[in-house]
C-alpha cells in the first residue's frame, strides 16, 4: 500500500477495478473509466483528497490573511478600549444580526448542495446553489445599505470622519469660532480648570459657549487628573448627537480609527463575499450543465470549504464589531 | 551479468523531451508542464538578477567617492539601493529556487508526473509577470526610495509616485509566492509513488516542504500589510500613520513578521540544494539525514519566533527585546546541526571539485561566517552599535548572496546538464566560480570593517564624517572593486552556460553520479518524466553507481542497487 | 452505475459519492440550528454587564460556532485529521503573533501619555479641526 495514500480505500469504494490503488503510472483503466482524472493523477481519490488538502492549506493563507487583522484590531482595542465601546453603538445590530443569520443559512444551503451533489440529486444541487447564491447576494445588498447611510453621517475614514455631514452640523460648525479650531479645545483652553498653558499652537477666538456642550476633558497632555478620569469612564450608551457624532461631546479621541479597522475588515470581507458571489455563480452554472455526480463532485466540495470559510470569518466579526458592550 | 538501467543515456536519443515535444511560442506561454514553467520561471528570474546585479554596481561605484558626484543625486542614489533590494528580495531570491529549480526537480525528484496543481502552477508564473509589471511600472510613474522594507512613516509621507505600484506588485508576487507553496506541499503530500517514503525523500525536497510551509504561512501577513499600507497612503486612516494616530512601530511588527521567516524562505531551499551538490559530488551517503531533515523543519518554525530582532532599537519594549534575543541565538542550533553534517559528509568522501561542488564548498564558508556574524547582532549591547550600519550590510549578503544566491548559482550548475541535456565549460565555470568567491569576499567582508567602525548604511556621502572619511574611502574601494570582480565572474557564467545551449556536448543522463530519481530519467526529461513507474530507492545511496566510458556518465547497476536497497530498508 | 453496490449501505437507496464522506440530513440542519439559537446568545449577552468578561464570552460563543462550522459543514469530524492540523496550525500562528505584538503593547501602554503629542495635534488641527483632542 502507498505511504501517500494509506487510507485510500478506507471510506472510498473499490468498484472492482483491481489495481485500484496501484499507483502505477500507466494505470491507464482509471483514466478510461474516469474522464474527469487528471493525467498525473492515479485514482479518483488522490485527485480528490489533493484538491482537498490544497484548498485546505489555501484556506490556511486566508486565516492568516484575516488573522493579521485581527491581530491589528486587537492592538487597537487594547490601547483604545473606549473608542470601541463608543463607536461600536454606531453601528446597526439589527442589520449585523440579520446579516449573520443570512451567512449561516448559506452556510447550510451550501452544506445541502455538497451532499445533493454526492448523492446525484440534480436539482436540489441547483436549488441550494440558487439559495447560496441569493444568500451571499443578500448579504451584500444589506451590507450596501448599512454602508451607504454611514457614508451619509459621513462615518468614514480618516480626516473625512471630522467634516461635519448633516445641515444641522453645518450650521452648529458654523456659528462656531473661526477659524475652524475644535470648539471643545477651544473651550478647554480658556478653562481656567485646564491650566493657563493652553497649547501654544492653538489660537483662543471668541466662543459661542451656549451653541456647543460643556467638554469633558481638556487638551492633550494638560487636562487634570480628575478629568482624565472621568474621560475614561464608560460613555453612554446612545449617541448623545444622532447622525452629528463630530458634534458628541463624549466621543472619545482616536475614534476614526475604529471606523479604519472596520472598513478594511468588513470591506476584505466583502471582498471575499464578491468572490463567492463569482465562483458559486460559476459552479452553479455548471452544475445546470450537469457537471458534477456522486462520481465527481470535487468543485462543489471545494467552493462549499470556501464559502465556510467566508461564514467564520463573519462569525467572528459580528461579535467584535457589533456587539461591544 | 550486470544489467544496465534502461532508461540510462541511451534513451536520451528519445525524439520525445520536454522541449521538443511541442513547439512554437504558445506552447511556451499556455504550457502545463512544471519543466517549462520552471525554465520560464528561471529565464524571468535570472533577467531580474541582472537588472538588480546593475543596480548594486550603481550604487557601489557611487560609493568610490566619498561626496556628491554628478551623475547621481542622492535622490537616485536612493533609489538605486532601494530598487536593488525590492528586485534582488522579491524577484529574484524568493523565486530562485523553489519556484525556478524546485518547479523543475521536486515532481522529478519525487517520481511524479507533475506537481498537483499544473494551472495553479502556470498562474502563480504569470502573477509572478504581473507583479514585476508593477515594480516596472513603479519606475515609470516616479520611482520609489523607501528601502526595500517600506517602513513608516517615510513610505507613508514620501512624494514618489512609484510607492504605491510596487506595493501591489509586492502584494501580488506575495500570491505567486503563496500559490507555488500551496502546490509544493500538497505534490509532496499526495504524489508521492510507492516506496517514496517520507525519510527516502531527498533533503532539497524536505528544504522544499519547510520553505513552503513558510511562504503559505506568513506571506498572507505580507499581504495584508502592504494592503494596509496602500490604504493608509491613500486614505490616510491611521492605521500606520502616527499623525492620524496610527503605531509606525506596528509596522515593523507586520512587516517583519513575513520578513524574516522570508529569510528563511530564501536559505531553506539553498541548503537543500547543498545537501544534495555535497553528497553527489563527494559520491557519499549524506551524513545525518534525519537531523538535516528535522533542521529544516526547526528552521521554518524558528523563523516565526525572532522577528523582533530586526526592532531592537525600534522602541520595542525591553522584556520583548531579551525574548526575541533569546531565541534568536537558538536559531543557531538547527543551522550549525546541518553545517556539521555537511562537513561530516565530505569526511572520508571521493571529492570531485567539479563545478557545482566548487559552490558547494563557496557557500559552506561563506554562510559560515553569515551566520556567526549574525550572533554579534543578536545580541542586545552590541546591536546597538551595529545596528543599521555597514556590518548588517555585510551579514545579510553574507547570508542571502553568499549562501542563497550562490546554492541557487550552483544548483543551476548541478542540474543544467539535466534541464537543457548540455554539458557546459567545467574549465570556465571553474575560473568563474573562484572569481565570484573572491570578488564576493572582497566586496562584503571589508563592509564588516566598515560597520563596525560606524559607517552606516544606505548613505549617500560619508566625507562629513569626521575623521574616518579616508578610512572608509578605502574600504570602499576595495569593496566596490570586490563587486567588478564579481560581476566579470557572472558575466563569464552567463556566456559560457549560453554558450553551452547551442554548442555544448551532449550531457549524459547522470553526468555527476547522483542517485535520486531525476538522474534516472534522460537529460533533459521527457514529457511525462518518466516512461514508467520509477523505482525508488535510497537517494543517497552511491554503492551501486559507476562510471560508465561508453556513455561519458553513471550508470546505476541494478542489481547491486536493488540489493543494496533491501539492506538499506531500515533507513 | 457503480454506486449500486454500495445500496445496502446506512443510507437506504440514496447513491453513494465515489469519495468524500456522506454527512446526514439531520447533522446538517441540528448544526444550522444550533449555529443560528448561538447567534441569538450572542446578541443577547451584549446587554449583560459582564465587566471584562464580555468580550471573552463573546469570542467564547465565535469559537463554539466556529468549531460546529468547521467540524460538520466543513467535514472535519470525518476527514483526514491532517487537514484539520493545516486549519489549526494555521490559527496557532495567528495566536502566535497576537501574544508576542499585545506583549510589547503590554509592556509600554501604561506608559502612554493622555492625548497627542504637539505635533499631531497640529496635524489634526489644521486637516480634521473637529476632532477630539483629549483623553487616554
Amino acid at each position: 500500500m502507498s505511504s501517500s495514500n494509506p487510507t485510500a480505500g478506507a471510506h472510498a469504494h473499490n468498484h472492482g477495478h483491481g489495481h485500484g490503488h496501484d499507483h502505477g503510472h500507466d494505470a491507464h483503466g482509471d483514466h478510461g473509466k474516469y474522464p474527469f482524472l487528471a493525467h498525473h493523477f492515479d485514482t479518483p481519490n488522490q485527485q480528490f483528497e489533493s484538491g482537498k488538502l490544497g484548498m485546505w492549506v489555501f484556506l490556511a493563507t486566508e486565516v492568516l490573511f484575516f488573522g493579521a487583522l485581527f491581530v491589528l484590531y486587537a492592538i487597537m482595542r487594547f490601547k483604545n478600549p473606549e473608542v470601541f465601546s463608543y463607536a461600536s453603538h454606531y453601528l446597526d445590530t439589527i442589520l449585523g444580526g440579520i446579516n449573520t443569520c443570512v451567512l449561516i443559512l448559506s452556510s447550510l444551503t451550501m452544506a445541502l448542495a455538497v451532499r445533493a451533489a454526492q448523492t446525484n440529486k440534480q436539482r436540489m444541487l441547483v436549488t441550494c446553489l440558487s439559495l447560496t447564491l441569493v444568500g451571499a447576494i443578500g448579504f451584500l445588498v444589506i451590507k450596501y445599505f448599512e454602508y451607504t447611510h454611514k457614508f451619509e453621517v459621513n462615518l468614514k475614514w480618516g480626516q473625512a470622519f471630522y467634516q461635519p455631514a448633516t445641515e444641522e452640523a453645518r450650521e452648529i460648525v458654523k456659528t462656531a469660532p473661526t477659524p475652524a479650531e475644535n470648539p471643545r479645545l477651544a473651550i478647554a483652553a480658556v478653562n481656567p480648570s485646564a491650566g493657563a498653558t493652553a497649547d501654544p499652537i492653538v489660537p483662543l477666538p471668541p466662543v459661542d459657549r451656549t451653541a456647543i456642550a460643556a467638554p469633558k476633558a481638556g487638551p492633550a497632555g494638560i487636562a487634570p487628573a480628575a478629568m482624565v478620569e472621568e474621560s475614561t469612564k464608560p460613555p453612554s450608551l446612545a449617541p448623545v448627537v444622532k447622525d452629528n457624532h463630530i458634534l458628541d461631546p463624549s466621543m472619545p479621541p482616536n475614534t476614526h480609527r475604529f471606523f479604519a479597522i472596520y472598513y478594511i475588515m468588513t470591506g476584505l470581507h466583502g471582498v471575499h463575499v464578491v468572490i463567492g458571489v463569482g465562483v458559486i455563480g460559476w459552479i452553479l452554472v455548471a452544475a445546470i450543465r450537469g457537471a458534477y455526480s456522486s462520481d465527481y463532485f470535487t468543485p462543489v466540495d471545494l467552493v462549499g470549504l470556501y464559502w465556510h470559510v467566508v461564514d467564520l470569518v463573519w462569525i467572528f466579526l459580528f461579535p467584535l464589531f457589533y456587539l461591544i458592550h | 551479468m550486470t544489467t544496465l538501467d534502461a532508461r540510462s543515456p541511451i534513451a536520451a536519443e528519445a525524439p520525445d523531451n520536454y522541449l521538443t515535444f511541442r513547439r512554437g511560442l504558445l506552447s511556451w506561454l499556455l504550457t502545463l508542464d512544471h519543466k517549462r514553467i520552471g525554465v520560464m520561471y528561471l529565464v524571468a528570474v535570472l533577467a531580474s538578477f541582472f537588472v538588480g546585479g546593475v543596480m548594486a554596481l550603481l550604487v557601489r561605484t557611487k560609493l568610490l567617492f566619498p561626496g556628491e558626484v554628478t551623475w547621481m543625486t542622492a535622490e537616485q542614489y536612493n533609489q538605486a539601493f532601494t530598487l536593488h533590494g525590492a528586485i534582488m528580495v522579491f524577484l529574484v531570491i524568493i523565486p530562485s529556487i523553489p519556484a525556478a529549480l524546485g518547479n523543475f526537480v521536486l515532481p522529478i525528484m519525487l517520481g511524479a508526473k507533475d506537481v498537483a496543481f499544473p494551472r495553479l502552477n502556470l498562474f502563480s508564473f504569470y502573477l509572478w509577470l504581473a507583479g514585476a509589471a508593477c515594480a516596472v511600472y513603479s519606475l515609470l510613474a516616479g520611482g520609489f526610495d523607501t528601502g526595500w522594507t517600506f517602513y513608516t512613516p517615510y513610505s507613508t509621507n514620501t512624494t514618489l509616485g512609484g510607492v504605491i505600484p510596487v506595493l501591489v506588485g509586492v502584494f501580488i508576487l506575495g500570491f505567486s509566492s503563496i500559490f507555488t507553496g500551496v502546490n509544493f506541499i500538497v505534490t509532496i503530500h499526495k504524489l508521492r509513488p510507492p516506496g517514496m517514503t517520507w525519510f527516502r525523500m531527498p533533503l532539497f525536497l524536505w528544504a522544499l516542504y519547510a520553505t513552503a510551509v513558510i511562504q503559505v504561512l506568513a506571506t498572507p501577513v505580507l499581504g495584508i500589510t502592504v494592503a494596509l499600507l496602500v490604504i493608509e497612503r491613500v486614505f490616510n486612516i491611521g492605521i500606520f500613520d502616527p499623525s492620524m494616530g496610527g503605531d509606525p512601530v506596528l509596522f515593523q511588527h507586520f512587516f517583519w513578521f513575513y520578513s524574516h521567516p522570508a529569510v528563511y524562505i530564501m536559505i531553506l531551499p539553498g541548503m537543500g540544494i547543498i545537501s544534495e551538490i555535497i553528497s553527489v559530488h563527494s559520491h557519499r551517503h549524506i551524513f545525518g539525514f534525519r537531523f538535516i531533515a528535522f533542521s529544516s523543519i526547526a528552521i521554518a518554525i524558528f523563523s516565526f519566533l525572532v522577528w523582533g530582532h530586526h526592532m531592537f532599537t525600534s522602541g520595542q519594549s525591553p522584556l520583548m527585546n531579551v525574548l526575541f534575543s533569546a531565541i534568536t541565538f537558538s536559531v543557531a542550533i538547527p543551522s550549525a546541526v546541518k553545517v556539521f553534517n555537511w562537513l561530516a559528509t565530505l569526511y572520508k568522501g571521493s571529492i570531485s571539485l567539479n563545478t557545482p561542488m566548487l559552490y558547494g564548498l563557496s557557500f559552506l564558508f561563506l554562510f559560515t561566517i553569515g551566520g556567526l556574524t549574525g550572533i554579534p547582532l543578536a545580541v542586545l549591547s552590541t546591536d546597538i552599535h551595529l545596528h543599521d550600519t555597514y556590518f548588517v550590510v555585510a551579514h545579510f549578503h553574507y547570508v542571502m548572496m553568499g549562501s542563497a544566491l550562490i546554492a541557487m548559482i550552483g544548483g543551476l550548475h548541478h542540474w543544467w546538464p539535466k534541464m537543457f541535456g548540455v554539458m557546459y565549460s567545467e574549465f570556465w565555470g571553474r575560473i568563474a566560480c573562484g572569481l565570484v568567491f573572491v570578488g564576493f569576499n572582497m566586496t562584503f567582508f571589508t563592509q564588516f570593517m566598515l560597520g563596525s567602525q560606524g559607517m552606516p548604511r544606505r548613505y549617500y556621502s560619508y566625507d562629513q564624517i569626521e575623521g574616518m572619511a579616508e578610512a572608509f574611502k578605502m574600504y570602499h574601494h576595495i569593496s566596490t572593486g570586490g563587486s567588478y570582480i564579481m560581476a566579470l565572474g557572472f558575466v563569464i557564467t552567463g556566456i559560457y552556460l549560453l554558450h553551452s545551449l547551442f554548442a555544448g556536448k551532449k550531457a549524459p543522463a547522470n553526468p555527476w553520479g547522483g542517485a535520486s530519481l531525476e538522474w534516472q530519467c534522460t537529460s533533459p526529461p521527457p514529457h511525462d518524466n518518466f516512461s514508467k513507474t520509477p523505482r525508488v530507492g535510497d537517494c543517497y545511496d552511491f554503492s551501486a553507481v559507476r562510471w560508465d566510458e561508453k556513455q561519458e556518465g553513471y550508470v546505476v547497476d541494478t542489481e547491486a542497487h536493488t540489493a543494496s536497497t533491501k539492506n538499506g530498508k531500515g533507513h | 452505475m457503480a454506486s449500486h453496490s454500495h445500496a445496502h449501505a446506512s443510507h437506504g437507496n440514496e447513491p453513494q459519492p465515489l469519495v468524500g464522506h456522506l454527512v446526514s440530513y439531520s447533522t446538517l440542519f441540528g448544526t444550522g440550528a444550533a449555529l443560528l439559537f448561538l447567534t441569538v446568545i450572542t446578541v443577547a449577552a451584549r446587554y449583560i454587564d459582564l465587566g471584562e468578561a464580555n468580550i471573552y464570552l463573546a469570542i467564547g460563543i465565535a469559537v463554539v460556532k466556529a468549531t460546529l462550522v468547521s467540524l460538520f459543514f466543513m467535514h472535519l469530524r470525518w476527514d483526514r485529521p491532517f487537514n484539520l492540523m493545516v486549519l489549526i496550525g494555521s490559527m496557532l500562528f495567528v495566536v502566535l503573533m497576537m501574544v508576542f505584538c499585545m506583549m510589547d503593547v503590554g509592556q509600554y501602554k501604561k506608559d502612554l501619555v493622555a492625548g497627542n503629542p504637539p505635533d499631531v495635534q497640529a496635524y489634526l488641527q489644521e486637516n480634521a479641526p473637529y476632532a477630539p483632542v483629549a483623553g487616554k
